[in-house]
């Protein structure tokens, strides 16, 4: 019975019109700053997995001893590698930054029915933030 | 599609709780490990305090969380860029199972490489 009726419903769409359905260059998102900005912010997902990357290697190389640790360190002076990481740093700040500034637009706040501006939400983020990256700082350094 | 539109919710929650992780905790590590230690802005710790600091389970924990969460942060991400920016969406599953096959090994890696401390 079903199978009938699809076969019917097929049979109907032969005179069915076509869909509008305008091809979309692969590049769309090079015409616009925001579509860019977009995809840049997606982008800056890579040097976030970059980074857990490196983290992994530090760690794997600390575990294998003081001639791996050392070993570790002066791969990552090579040219190459610090040039890839100023890139990767300006995309995590970024990621951070765009991340914070969603907060306002994910989560509405009303005080007395009045809108809490978005800086009180995200501010509180960046604070935590320098916080945070000081404390690790902190500990690596002292 | 629909099958996967039940786990949806489950790998959104993953990218959310990696986006926080990453947002927090991704640049400072980038910019002393990457930038501050090889330029020689700051001196690099001595093997003997880094181990000392992995060796704490805290450490340890802290670790695997910034590890693991933003891995399936990236893999979200990563699968929609290629969706939407590159338009192949038809393949889809190749796709899905790279980026978050990707994730779950690093995640694996990490609970390996920081269970075998001490």
């Amino acid at each position: 019975m079903v199978e009938k009726l699809e076969a019917e419903e097929k049979a109907y769409t032969l005179y069915h019109p076509r869909w509008f359905r305008p091809r979309v260059s692969t590049y769309w998102w090079l015409g616009r700053w925001p579509y860019l900005k977009f995809i840049l912010r997606e982008l800056s997902s890579i040097f976030v997995a970059w980074t857990v990357v490196l983290m992994l290697l530090a760690i794997a190389s600390v575990e294998r001893g003081p001639q791996a640790w050392a070993h570790f360190l002066a791969f990552m002076r090579n040219p190459l590698m610090v040039a890839i990481n100023v890139i990767g740093f300006l995309f995590v700040v970024f990621h951070t930054v765009t991340w914070f500034n969603l907060t306002p637009h994910a989560m509405v706040v009303r005080v007395r029915g009045k809108r809490v501006p978005g800086l009180m939400l995200s501010g509180p983020n960046y604070v935590l933030w320098i916080a945070i990256s000081a404390v690790v700082a902190w500990l690596l350094m002292r | 599609m629909p099958r996967r539109m039940s786990s949806e919710g489950f790998f959104w929650t993953l990218f959310s709780a990696g986006g926080v992780v990453a947002a927090l905790l991704i640049p400072v590590h980038l910019f002393l490990f990457g930038l501050a230690f090889p330029l020689g802005w700051i001196d690099p710790p001595s093997h003997a305090k880094i181990a000392g600091l992995i060796a704490h389970p805290l450490t340890r924990l802290y670790l695997f969380v910034l590890c693991s969460l933003p891995l399936f942060h990236w893999a979200h991400r990563f699968r929609y860029t290629l969706y939407d920016g590159l338009q192949i969406k038809h393949l889809n599953e190749v796709i899905f199972f790279l980026c978050y096959g990707g994730a779950i090994a690093g995640t694996a890696i990490a609970a390996y490489l920081l269970w075998n401390i001490g």
